[in-house]
């Protein structure tokens, strides 16, 4: 949840990073936590294995500014339609125009698919190689910290 | 890592001298007869076989796997067309982890990456047309690797292949699941116990087959680097090897039958320097640890992949010569087998004519490069055997540590560093470490962070793998049909029996056989096993 005024500009970004399905590389998503961490931000990696409910139950109860999700299956155009979903039904996207919670993705994604992604209304698309310091500069820049 | 731009080191931090003479390696100890001997023989340094190459070429093996087992057919059939000489399969995530093709988190996964196997029906799709005899097939699954392995022999024994004739390789390497792969279905110590009953029921009645590959390939596209590769993977195997002989089975029984897997990064002479290491220190543990007497207990064969890790998206065409330096140093240091991962793969799995490169740069190589004529062109260069001596020295550091925290045994040591986190903590360390020496420009990969930087990093022209979606549903109603086609009745007891034969710790090999036969899933025998043993969750380290 991204508030507004002199908070928005001092508290650290509080981000959450899970994989969804049953994909095991995990090499990229934990560089990133670790990255994102450095940097100062809040991280709560949720681990492997998630359902796209559990990811925005967490993000709700967390309370978090970003969801960052990592696909490395091949299978983010069937799975990151979900995510947008779930996040809308708690609550936490669509309704809230500029509150909405950032939702970024990333892994094996060919370039074909980064414009349809984003119009699915994904925030930010990172294939594999971004480096995280590009990463933590969209997060800040666009949290406007 | 480096400061001092005088100062050079390989890429897992092994600092690199100015110059190395003959006078320099005599002065540190070195004894060649005590450290290299001879190709083919005791401690294996210079390689396993005495001619390599000019006996015979290692086995090329391109791995493949997409769709149903029919599209999966057609791509070996294609491979075999081109010059492969092995086969090997990709399971996709809902096999290696256990699920059925119709499970929940199974949605987008089916066929995706890999070959979608849940029945033995399946399995004998997969092989259509393909001698069992003659064709040497690997199969890339862990923890239900017992039940893919029941799946061929299944396939084998209808069709009158004898399964003293299979020869091939089940990867089975259950432990590396835990910070390599992380494909796991079981906690450690059931998911040992299952790969331990692959050894056990192999070593009597499938003589010829590979038990276990036991894999570093994992670990280092996990983020590791050559050193904790080469540690960590002797240290599984030494795990292995412990748990069969608690079984009572004498190691020259079935450790001829175990098997290596390792990755290549870019330091050339780093990774040659780890394939000798690798042999040199599993033929003295072997020997001087587990008593082994035959020279086939000490012998390490390996399989090797370029790492697909150091693929990059900008200027895609540069990773054939990535592959062909990786595949170069995998052949200076006498791998078996050789996979060269595909140029594209930074988009998404390999086209065909990814494939067809991949294939060529092994022939090149093997018949235009003259590598091959003579086992060891490197040995004795005082460099290569300084590296080695250095990465064999760190590696039994990080083995001796793991050791200690088993008070000796290594199985119990690994046990522990798995589960304590220590392995997965080391490797998430080296790859942030990796990751921030790319991102500084510290280590310098050409078009990523040179000044020839592709901003608009893109595939261009490339004509990508494209994935058809229909291949899961495809595979869905293959699986809906397969169900109502057996007795229910039947399916229930083979599970029941499973679960028991689990509870009695008794080998799961007949009761699992039984169960493909009467067309039990995988998903099902697996969800029997995690009902006795739990589910190993991630812990999330990094």
């Amino acid at each position: 949840m991204v508030s507004s005024g002199q908070d928005a500009r001092t508290n650290p970004p509080r981000v959450l990073l899970a994989k969804l399905g049953l994909d095991g590389h995990d090499r990229g998503v934990k560089v990133i936590a670790r990255a994102l961490r450095d940097a100062g931000m809040e991280v709560v990696y949720l681990g492997m294995r998630v359902t796209a409910d559990q990811v925005a139950a967490a993000a709700a109860q967390e309370d978090v500014d970003v969801v960052g999700i990592s696909i490395l299956s091949g299978a983010h155009m069937r799975l990151m339609p979900r995510m947008v979903d779930a996040l809308e039904r708690h609550g936490l996207r669509g309704e809230r125009g500029a509150d909405d919670v950032m939702l970024l993705v990333g892994g094996t994604i060919p370039d074909g698919d980064v414009d349809d992604l984003r119009e699915m209304g994904i925030d930010g698309v990172f294939p594999v190689g971004t480096f995280t310091g590009e990463m933590v500069q969209f997060i800040n820049e666009s949290l406007g910290r | 890592m480096t400061s001092d731009p005088n100062e050079h080191r390989t890429l897992s931090g092994v600092p690199v001298e100015s110059l190395y003479t003959p006078d320099g390696l005599a002065a540190a100890d070195f004894d060649a007869e005590r450290d290299l001997g001879k190709p083919g023989e005791f401690p294996f340094t210079r390689g396993a076989y005495p001619t390599m190459y000019r006996g015979r070429l290692w086995t090329r093996r391109q791995i493949a796997g997409f769709g149903t087992a029919r599209a999966t057919n057609e791509r070996y059939r294609f491979l075999l067309a081109h010059g492969q000489t092995g086969l090997s399969t990709d399971f996709d995530h809902p096999t290696l982890t256990g699920y059925d093709s119709d499970h929940e988190l199974a949605e987008g996964e089916v066929g995706r990456l890999g070959v979608a196997i849940d029945t033995a029906a399946d399995m004998g799709e997969l092989f259509d047309g393909i001698p069992l005899d003659q064709a040497s097939v690997s199969l890339t699954i862990n923890h239900p690797a017992i039940v893919l392995l029941a799946m061929f022999l299944h396939t084998a024994e209808r069709r009158g292949t004898p399964w003293a004739a299979l020869r091939g390789t089940v990867q089975n390497d259950s432990l590396k699941e835990f910070h390599g792969q992380k494909t796991f279905a079981l906690p450690p110590a059931p998911a040992l116990k299952l790969t331990t009953d692959v050894v056990e029921f192999c070593t009597e009645h499938v003589p010829n087959w590979y038990t276990i590959s036991i894999s570093g390939y994992h670990t280092r596209e996990a983020g590791s680097d050559a050193v904790q590769e080469l540690a960590f993977t002797i240290a599984q195997g030494m795990a292995y090897v412990e748990s069969a002989q608690r079984r009572g089975l004498h190691v020259d029984a079935f450790a001829p039958r175990l098997s290596h897997f390792f990755g290549v990064h870019n330091d050339f002479f780093e990774e040659i320097a780890k394939f000798r290491a690798a042999r040199r220190m599993w033929a003295r543990l072997m020997r001087d640890r587990y008593g082994a007497t035959r020279a086939e207990s000490m012998r390490m064969r390996f399989h090797t992949q370029t790492l697909g890790s150091t693929l990059v998206r900008q200027d895609p065409l540069n990773n054939i010569l990535r592959g062909g330096l990786q595949a170069l140093a995998a052949v200076l240091g006498g791998t078996q087998s050789l996979h060269v991962s595909g140029y594209d793969e930074a988009y998404d799995i390999p086209s065909e004519e990814a494939m067809r490169i991949s294939l060529a740069t092994q022939m090149i190589l093997a018949e235009e490069s003259g590598v091959a004529a003579t086992p060891d062109p490197l040995g004795g260069s005082a460099y290569l055997e300084t590296l080695t001596n250095r990465l064999e020295e760190a590696a039994m550091a990080y083995i001796e540590r793991i050791d200690g925290m088993g008070n000796g045994s290594m199985l119990d040591g690994v046990l522990e560093a798995v589960g304590n986190g220590y392995i997965e903590s080391e490797i998430a360390q080296a790859s942030y470490r990796y990751q921030q020496r790319v991102e500084s420009g510290d280590y310098t990969i050409v078009g990523v962070n040179d000044e020839y930087r592709d901003e608009a990093a893109s595939a261009g022209s490339l004509e990508l793998f494209e994935f058809d979606y229909a291949e899961e549903e495809r595979q869905i109603e293959r699986l809906v049909t397969s169900r109502q086609g057996r007795s229910e009745s039947d399916a229930a007891r083979c599970l029941r029996e499973i679960g028991k034969t689990a509870r009695a710790d008794g080998n799961l090999m007949p009761s699992i056989l039984s169960a493909v036969a009467e067309g039990v899933t995988e998903g099902e025998i697996m969800g029997a096993l995690r009902e006795e043993w739990g589910e190993y969750v991630d812990p999330g380290v990094f």
